[in-house]
């Protein structure tokens, strides 16, 4: 609790969090929050500015801007943080596995994580498109395939550095059992880490499936998304360029957000603040920083 | 044979494990689809009405009707000859429409990478040097919300200003040396914001090495110890810079669509929409392939400058 609250001693990682929390909780409740039908085209209102009814103007459609951006959290938010949690989830039970038992287990799945990191990650999100045909959900699906390979073998050096512990091979000595020993001793040390990376990947993942759904290959109209918005706003760039403000000023701000926020998360989650555990921390920023690699 | 190059021997040969494992799961992705490739290819040739006698005729012209190990192999051998086949949907040779776009996109990317290396190096050596300064923070402010927004964004942003508003370059295409310009400004901002970084946090841990202090305290003039530090920092340059080759080779597809940059990108979207099997499967093996080489090339780089990573290898 103490961790929390000198997080939020951060005035711009405060903010930064009621943003983000506002949009999801916006997102979940999007129906009862958006003030339009966001399917709704009104061929009279194409191009309408801003008015009372419709509070960010109407789009090519003549559609209500702030309900599809409203409705577009979903895809572009909420089910890329569940993608993730997935991911990250497959990725710990690897890395944990990897991690703890070391030795052949260790070398086997790692091995298979070589071969994931093998495909560049658009490249696999591609190919699985191509083969299941396009669509949100299959870009989801291949973002799970990709990136537990990444949480796997980051999770897995954190938990070989703690599974060395002292008090490790004392429950070990006692005969606890190893999951007991993974649950309470390993997993609470790890977990700075673990979230840490994680919500680093956050930020890229939801510019990434923003930019496949920019390319057609994500959301299918009518369905609105803020990649896809933009997508829209293109076709019409040299008549309208104001179009895209609305999508593009959205995502510039929730992800400035995410990684502000993911910033003052690695500060404050620091275990120690000795200069070990602040190389330690740098090291992992680095890496964390390397996994940002991929832009949209 | 020295220790060096029985070292770059067998990372070589470490990477022929890799290639074949790869190659039989990219084969594999193909048997993975719901769609049944016969079909697709009839469809693609418009063929009005579909038989059952069509269908086999045409899985036995592909080779369909042979056991899944004997078709591996036989595929595997003509990709190695550069012969992935025909497309399904224009029954031209994979090999003619993905050759000349594998080279266009690489173009794009080398020049890319190298302009990305150059703003990196640049921006986090002035950004080490002025550490906590205003300069040091409004690069990096800079850097934090460029690396927030989709480059599409951005590239969408420059076409509508210096190609509409000012008429300076052209909006798409591979015509002439203007036609780099957006593209590779577009890939190099994206990338200088994230590697910069570490270009910066490498510098300022040589900062704090000894011999820095050593220097100093034998009043060597500043520029001389910022040179030494540069040679040390370098190191992580060349890998980075064989590190972004392969990630922007691979992610190039966003700009190239939007600049209508004849490449791998805009080859493997439109063969995506057009459910052309044969270049998807063979985009995503010489890809792959590529990838798998420039990272054991790197590898190899790495071990050469840093004889601190031969010890353990």
């Amino acid at each position: 609790m103490n961790r929390i609250h000198y997080l939020f001693k951060d005035r711009l990682a405060l903010f930064s969090f009621l943003l983000i929390t506002t949009t999801l909780l916006v997102g979940i409740f999007a129906p009862w929050v958006a003030p339009n039908d966001p399917q709704e085209v009104h061929m009279n209102l194409r191009f309408a500015s801003v008015s009372w009814k419709y509070l960010l103007g109407n789009d090519h459609l003549g559609r209500c801007v702030l309900s599809r951006l409203i409705y577009g959290i979903r895809p572009s938010v909420l089910w890329v943080l569940i993608t993730l949690a997935i991911s990250v989830g497959i990725g710990a039970v690897v890395g944990f596995v990897a991690g703890y038992f070391k030795e052949k287990t260790d070398a086997f799945l790692m091995r298979i994580c070589d071969i994931m990191f093998s495909f560049p990650g658009y490249v696999m999100t591609l190919a699985i498109i191509g083969v299941l045909g396009v669509g949100i959900e299959n870009i989801l699906l291949a973002f799970v395939l990709i990136k537990w390979a990444w949480f796997a073998r980051i999770i897995r050096t954190s938990v070989i550095q703690h599974s060395n512990a002292e008090y490790v091979k004392f429950s070990k000595a006692l005969g606890t059992s190893s999951f007991k020993i993974m649950r309470m001793h390993i997993l609470p040390v790890t977990l700075p880490d673990i979230i840490v990376t994680s919500s680093s990947s956050f930020s890229s993942m939801v510019l990434q499936i923003s930019g496949f759904s920019f390319l057609g290959l994500g959301v299918q109209a009518p369905h609105a998304e803020w990649g896809m918005m933009l997508n829209e706003a293109r076709q019409v760039m040299f008549s309208r360029p104001e179009v895209m403000l609305a999508p593009g000023i959205t995502t510039i701000i929730f992800v400035s957000a995410v990684n502000f926020f993911t910033d003052a998360l690695q500060i404050a989650l620091d275990p120690k603040l000795t200069p070990i555990g602040r190389e330690h921390r740098k090291g992992l920023k680095q890496r964390a920083n390397l996994h940002r690699g991929e832009v949209a | 044979m020295n220790k060096m190059s029985r070292y770059i021997l067998r990372r070589s040969l470490l990477a022929i494990p890799l290639l074949l494992v790869i190659s039989f799961i990219t084969f594999v992705l193909n048997i993975l689809s719901p769609m049944d490739p016969a079909e697709v290819v009839l469809h693609a040739q418009g063929v009005p009405q579909i038989t059952e006698d069509l269908l086999a005729e045409t899985r036995t012209a592909l080779g369909m009707d042979q056991p899944l190990f004997i078709r591996y192999l036989n595929w595997m051998l003509s990709c190695l000859q550069l012969d992935f086949g025909n497309s399904y949907v224009t029954g031209k040779p994979v090999w003619s429409m993905l050759g000349p776009a594998f080279l266009n996109s690489l173009k794009l990317t080398v020049i890319s990478a190298v302009t990305v290396i150059v703003l990196s190096i640049g921006l986090g050596i002035i950004c080490a040097l002025t550490e906590g300064r205003w300069v040091d923070k409004s690069i990096r402010g800079i850097a934090f919300f460029l690396t927030s927004m989709p480059s599409y964004l951005l590239a969408a942003l420059l076409v509508w200003y210096f190609s509409v508003k000012l008429d300076w370059l052209p909006t798409n295409g591979i015509d002439s040396v203007q036609s780099y310009i957006l593209p590779v400004s577009v890939i190099t901002i994206s990338y200088a914001g994230i590697y910069f970084r570490i270009v910066r946090s490498s510098m300022l841990n040589h900062l704090n090495e000894d011999y820095v202090l050593y220097g100093r305290a034998c009043g060597l003039p500043e520029i001389r110890i910022t040179m030494r530090l540069l040679r040390n920092s370098l190191q992580v340059a060349v890998s980075i810079f064989f590190m972004a080759i392969p990630i922007i080779l691979g992610s190039t597809v966003v700009i190239e669509n939007l600049f209508a940059w004849p490449g791998l990108g805009m080859l493997s979207v439109k063969s995506i929409l057009s459910r052309d099997f044969s270049i998807i499967q063979a985009y995503v093996l010489v890809l792959a392939a590529a990838f798998i080489a420039v990272n054991t090339f790197s590898d190899v780089i790495n071990t050469l400058l840093n004889p601190k990573l031969r010890e353990d290898s």
